[in-house]
């Protein structure tokens, strides 16, 4: 039981994170603040998939050693390995029952490689959301700015008020005779 | 779960300490009003979270959130704040009851689904076996770049980072059609100065 | 210019921004090697103008790095991305396919080395002109909010 909470007690921790970052998200009116709860919200969705990268006893996936050098003279070893490397793939994949047993024999311990790697794949993906992300925020920003110049406020509510009172005010003017639909 | 061998302790340390660290700045960023503080917050939410990464041996991408998330984050936020306004207003009690049961809701959902995950630092999980472990194995041969995640970024997934600094670059043409060029207004607001002396 | 405000914060900034900038074209070339590439390195050179900008004020760091140079510099990475794309199309491979680059023989990497090189230049101009027109966008606009309500 303790075993299985310290297993799981990161991605607990990290929704938790993430709760708060909805949570800012929902409840504040202003509009930058929302902005900053988003962003918490997504640095907690990154920190959610490099946890599921990490790999025990593994160091950070740039080669090192002898897995460095591979490419240089032993080349028809690396091919070799690589070609063997295919075959189990593809048992992996017919062999779907057998999981445990493909899992086995394409864990850390038979990557041909000399050293343990953390997954490099969810940090390539990741270092894309971060750009991305920062990228979005400025347009984001950029919208607000612009509601701060139209409206003089940026909290939503006000600006939801106004909104209103404007659409009564035109419909008044366009129907002079009805009375306030409101 | 073959080859697991339970949480390294000083690990575990580290990341209670950063969590902890998180958590706290989390709450303090959603409780408080003061949007410069708020902003600066988030750029220490930055930077503690690229610590972490640098503990799960995700360095680049620590690298990446270090000047970008804690650096050109923080500054943009900051310069929109400089044109908007210095302090939120206080949520409507309504607006601060709603949300927690709907986020508390959304978080036990997300904790039931963690039940199945692998543990944390399996190396036989599904996401660690198939195709990162390919990566791995192919780069010295096909790319012959000892980072891999620079090989994976510009060679492998060379379609998706064009894509990526496509994204970037109309990202600072939508700016640009928002608020103009910079030079244009700046050059008013440099007027408007002088106007005002004269 | 007041001349007795920030006069540490000048003194400091001035000799670390070539420094800065010189880190930033570390982290591009050796992205091979160790942490760090054309995002990286694209989003530190920014970070070297908006530092000049904070301290030196808006007006010189516009004149040292005008926004024109900036957005063109935004355009040009993004062109350079593609123009490898096409070449390696041009030399009989698939698009951003480095292997065709030079023709080499099967197993020769100097074409993924340069292609990487030439694809990372063009991210990082993209992402440093990207950067930096934003940061000038929000920079440039006239605050209506005085000093003294902070």
């Amino acid at each position: 039981m303790v075993e299985f909470i310290l297993e799981r007690g990161n991605y607990w921790a990290i929704i938790g994170l993430m709760m708060i970052g909805l949570y800012t998200l929902f409840s504040s009116t202003n509009l930058i603040k929302r902005l900053v709860g988003l962003s918490v919200f997504q640095t907690s969705i990154i920190l959610f998939y490099i946890s599921l990268s990490r790999i025990d006893g593994g160091t950070a996936p740039i080669l090192f050693g002898a897995d460095a050098k591979g490419h240089g003279g032993d080349h028809a070893e690396d091919v070799a390995a690589a070609a063997a490397h295919g075959a189990d793939a593809a048992h992996g994949v017919a062999a779907d029952a057998g999981h445990g047993v493909a899992d086995t024999a394409h864990g850390a311990a038979s990557h041909g490689l000399e050293h343990i790697y953390s997954n490099p794949l969810p940090h390539v993906l990741m270092l894309t959301a971060i750009v991305v992300g920062v990228a979005t925020l400025a347009v984001g920003l950029a919208i607000v700015v612009r509601i701060r110049e139209a409206y003089g406020t940026i909290e939503s509510d006000e600006i939801r008020e106004m909104d209103l009172e404007v659409a009564l005010a035109e419909y008044a003017h366009d129907h002079p005779g009805e009375a306030d639909p409101a | 779960m073959t080859g697991y061998e339970g949480a390294d302790l000083a690990i575990a340390l580290i990341n209670v300490v950063l969590l902890g660290l998180l958590f706290v700045i989390g709450v303090a960023i959603a409780r408080m009003r003061s949007l410069f503080a708020i902003v600066m917050l988030s750029g220490v939410y930055s930077l503690i979270s690229a610590t972490w990464f640098v503990a799960l041996d995700a360095v680049d991408v620590a690298f990446t959130e270090a000047a970008v998330g804690a650096g050109i984050s923080t500054a943009l936020l900051l310069g929109a704040m400089l044109l908007t306004s210095r302090t939120a207003k206080p949520e409507p009690r309504a607006m601060r009851i709603v949300p927690l049961f709907a986020v508390i809701a959304v978080g036990c959902m997300l904790v039931y689904a963690t039940i199945d995950l692998p543990a944390f630092g399996d190396p036989d999980s599904p996401a660690n076996t198939y195709v990162g472990t390919a990566y791995l194995e192919r780069t010295p041969e096909d790319i012959g770049v000892p980072n891999i995640v620079t090989a994976v970024l510009a060679s492998y997934r060379g379609f998706d980072t064009l894509g990526e600094t496509g994204v970037v670059f109309a990202a600072a043409l939508s700016v640009i059609l928002l608020l103009g060029f910079g030079e244009r207004s700046l050059s008013a607001s440099l007027r408007k100065k002088t106007d005002k002396k004269g | 210019m007041k001349t007795d405000h920030h006069v540490i914060l000048r003194v400091v900034a001035k000799p670390l921004i070539p420094i800065i900038s010189l880190f930033a074209l570390y982290v591009h070339f050796h992205g091979d090697y160790s942490p760090g590439g054309g995002f990286q390195a694209g989003v530190i050179i920014a970070v070297a103008v908006i530092l000049y900008s904070l301290i030196f004020g808006i007006t010189p760091a516009m004149r040292a790095v005008p926004p024109w140079f900036a957005r063109s510099l935004s355009a040009l990475g993004f062109i350079i991305f593609g123009a490898v794309g096409v070449w390696a199309l041009m030399m009989g491979g698939n698009y951003l396919d480095y292997d065709a680059l030079f023709n080499e023989e099967p197993g020769g990497h100097y074409g993924q080395h340069y292609g990487i090189l030439f694809v990372e230049l063009g991210v990082l101009f993209a992402v440093a002109g990207s950067m930096l027109s934003i940061f000038y966008a929000f920079a440039g606009r006239v605050t209506e909010i005085k000093d003294e309500d902070w």
